[in-house]
């Protein structure tokens, strides 16, 4: 009798052991985040082959079993599904996500370089935000774009993310010069210049007057419908029809003023225009 | 008759070599006063500017080496790197000891044919040899001086390989086509407007179009190569014309335009304006634009070359032509210049634009 209880107690033992041996397990942290070391809780016992695939990790390493795996936050930098598996006694395998981490820079892409002063749905602002493993981040966050002039008020707004983007359309404002553009999300900043130029010359009106070598042409400050003066260089053309002919010159703007001389071509109509833009028109009689 | 027969052959080849060395030299007297004009510039197209200035009539007047800089060129100008092509002369009127000879003269160039037409009088000397009486063109000087140029220059940083994913760069200007027009000229479709810098930079611009035929397959594609100013400063408006040769307007549906523009560094300078512009009838009875360009800065220009845009009584792009000039444009130095139109448009323009554009050696642009 008490031989066969001894059989039957070791049978047990060995069966114990043996399911033991099969349940060699594996458990993924509950909310793994890039980046950031963590642990795999190994269950069963003697030694096994780990291996870990992940987006950008390829890993094999022994380990016993029963004993927690450590991973170092630069084998999962990268966010994304990761498979573990254990090859040994009744291996096994996981799968388990990691998400990305906290913000830490942002790409933010502001456009167009230049606008126009005072134009409708002129610039542009989309954001991605990234961990500092460059991961994108996908989880909804609140992101303030900020549009300032120096001397002009600021246009803020906040946009929330979707799917890793925010993005925004603002009006130029009506005061030209480099305007700053920037995106916030948490104490993360990301700063781009928009330049505000002179929009299209409004009013171009000049005068003209009679000169030691021919007819001096002169344009008032040449400037836009919101009062921003034209940038140096744009071109504006003169145009004199008289009894010799017709004159032209495409004079520069200078110091917001465009000047030339035409030759004394009297009596004549001379006018004005500066890319699609005309202006005032004087008539020079032989006298004046 | 074995004999005669090597001895014939010798005094032909002998009389031969005789006929092809005898000829009359090209530095010989003028005889008639076509020979003179057709002497001078055979002395020109051989660049003996010296032996050309012999068949000159009025030293007096014209000094040689003045002389020589119109026929030769100077200041890096066009002429100056062309080759008298071809001379055809015409007697206008002939005297005993005086006519009038025009020239048509062609020069080859790097940028095609340049032809001029120069009525020419001839007197016959004392000695009854013919010469010419070279149009004596003194050249203006320009007082030493200090001419201030303070013009912009625009110079560009682009993006770098260093810099951030998302980072801007800095665009390309905004250009447009502000009109269009399709004609038929003899075989060809000619495609011409005018394309305007809308921004507040400098461009280098090129219009290009593509022809589609009424089944939707493309006739051609062309773009515009020397009808149009390929750098436009902020609002600077500009003609193109792109030439669709062996194509037939009536073949074509649509034509798609597309505008390409890149940012450049660029000056505002020189300033060149178009004076006493008007359309006359030129010696060969066909209508010419006419005029004289400036230039207001303190430069030499090279090579001037000058777009002309003409409108019919709509203001509507009915011809672009274009022109270059041979001569350099000296600082506050008239140059004349002429451009062709169409004899048979003229009657139609209602108005015309010049624009020039302008080649420089030494000019950082």
């Amino acid at each position: 009798m008490i031989r066969r209880v001894v059989f039957v107690l070791v049978v047990l033992a060995m069966c114990w052991f043996a399911e033991d041996a099969a349940a060699a397990g594996i458990k993924p942290p509950a909310s793994p985040v890039a980046g950031q070391g963590m642990s795999l809780e190994t269950s069963g016992s003697g030694s096994a082959t780990f291996y870990l695939v992940g987006p950008a990790t390829r890993l094999k390493r022994s380990i016993h079993l029963g004993e927690p795996i450590r991973l170092q936050p630069r084998e999962v930098a990268a966010a994304g599904r990761y498979t573990a598996i254990v090859d040994g006694d009744g291996g096994t395998s996981v799968s388990f996500y990691v998400a990305p981490g906290k913000p830490a820079e942002l790409s933010f892409l502001a456009r167009p370089s230049r606008v126009p002063a005072a134009t409708q749905h002129g610039i542009s602002g989309v954001v991605f935000p990234f961990d500092r493993d460059q991961n994108l981040v996908l989880e909804p966050l609140p992101v303030r774009f900020e549009l300032t002039v120096a001397g002009g008020a600021p246009e803020s707004r906040t946009v929330e993310t979707r799917h890793g983007v925010a993005y925004i359309i603002l009006d130029s404002g009506r005061k030209e010069g480099a305007a700053q553009f920037v995106a916030t999300v948490g104490d993360v900043t990301a700063r781009r210049v928009v330049r505000q130029v002179a929009a299209d010359p409004c009013d171009l009106h000049f005068q003209a007057e009679r000169a030691k070598d021919g007819i001096l042409v002169r344009t008032a400050p040449v400037r836009d419908c919101s009062g921003n003066p034209v940038p140096d260089g744009t071109i504006v053309s003169f145009v004199q029809v008289g009894p010799h002919g017709k004159d032209t010159v495409d004079a520069r703007v200078k110091r917001g003023v465009a000047q030339a001389t035409l030759p004394a071509n009297v009596p004549s109509t001379i006018s004005v225009a500066s890319g699609v833009v005309s202006g005032n028109e004087v008539h020079m009689g032989g006298g004046q | 008759m074995n004999r005669m027969l090597p001895i014939l052959f010798v005094i032909a080849t002998v009389v031969l070599i005789a006929i092809a060395t005898i000829q009359p030299s090209s530095h010989a007297p003028a005889t008639s006063p076509d020979s003179a004009v057709q002497k001078l510039y055979a002395q020109v197209k051989n660049r003996d500017y010296h032996g050309a200035y012999d068949f000159v009539a009025n030293h007096d007047a014209v000094e040689e080496q003045v002389f020589q800089d119109e026929l030769a060129g100077t200041h890096g100008s066009l002429r100056t790197y062309s080759q008298l092509q071809k001379v055809d002369t015409h007697i206008l009127h002939a005297g005993d000891n005086e006519a009038l000879i025009r020239a048509d003269v062609e020069w080859a160039t790097a940028v095609g044919a340049i032809h001029s037409s120069r009525d020419l009088k001839v007197v016959r000397d004392d000695h009854g040899k013919w010469r010419v009486v070279w149009p004596a063109e003194k050249p203006q000087r320009v007082p030493p001086q200090v001419i201030p140029v303070n013009y912009l220059r625009w110079d560009v940083i682009q993006r770098g390989p260093y810099d951030d994913w998302g980072v801007q760069n800095v665009d390309a200007p905004k250009v447009n086509i502000v009109s269009m027009n399709a004609i038929q000229n003899g075989d060809s479709v000619l495609v011409m407007g005018e394309i305007v810098n809308q921004d507040t930079v400098p461009g280098f611009v090129s219009v290009g179009a593509t022809l589609i035929a009424k089944d939707g397959s493309v006739l051609g594609q062309e773009s515009a190569f020397d009808h149009i100013s390929h750098t436009l400063l902020p609002k600077e408006v500009s003609p193109f014309r792109i030439d669709f040769p062996g194509v037939k307007l009536e073949n074509v549906k649509s034509v798609r335009m597309n505008t390409n523009s890149m940012l450049v560094p660029a000056s505002a300078d020189p300033v060149i304006s178009v004076e006493h512009q008007r359309i006359e009838t030129d010696s060969r009875g066909r209508k010419v634009l006419r005029g004289e360009l400036v230039n207001q800065s303190g430069e030499t220009v090279n090579i001037p070359h000058v777009l002309a845009t003409f409108y019919n009584h709509n203001a509507k792009v009915m011809w672009v032509s274009d022109a270059y000039v041979d001569k350099a444009l000296l600082p506050q130095t008239p140059v004349p210049f002429a451009v062709d139109i169409r004899d048979d448009l003229a009657a139609n323009v209602g108005s015309y634009r010049v624009t020039v554009n302008h080649y420089d050696q030494e000019r950082p642009q």
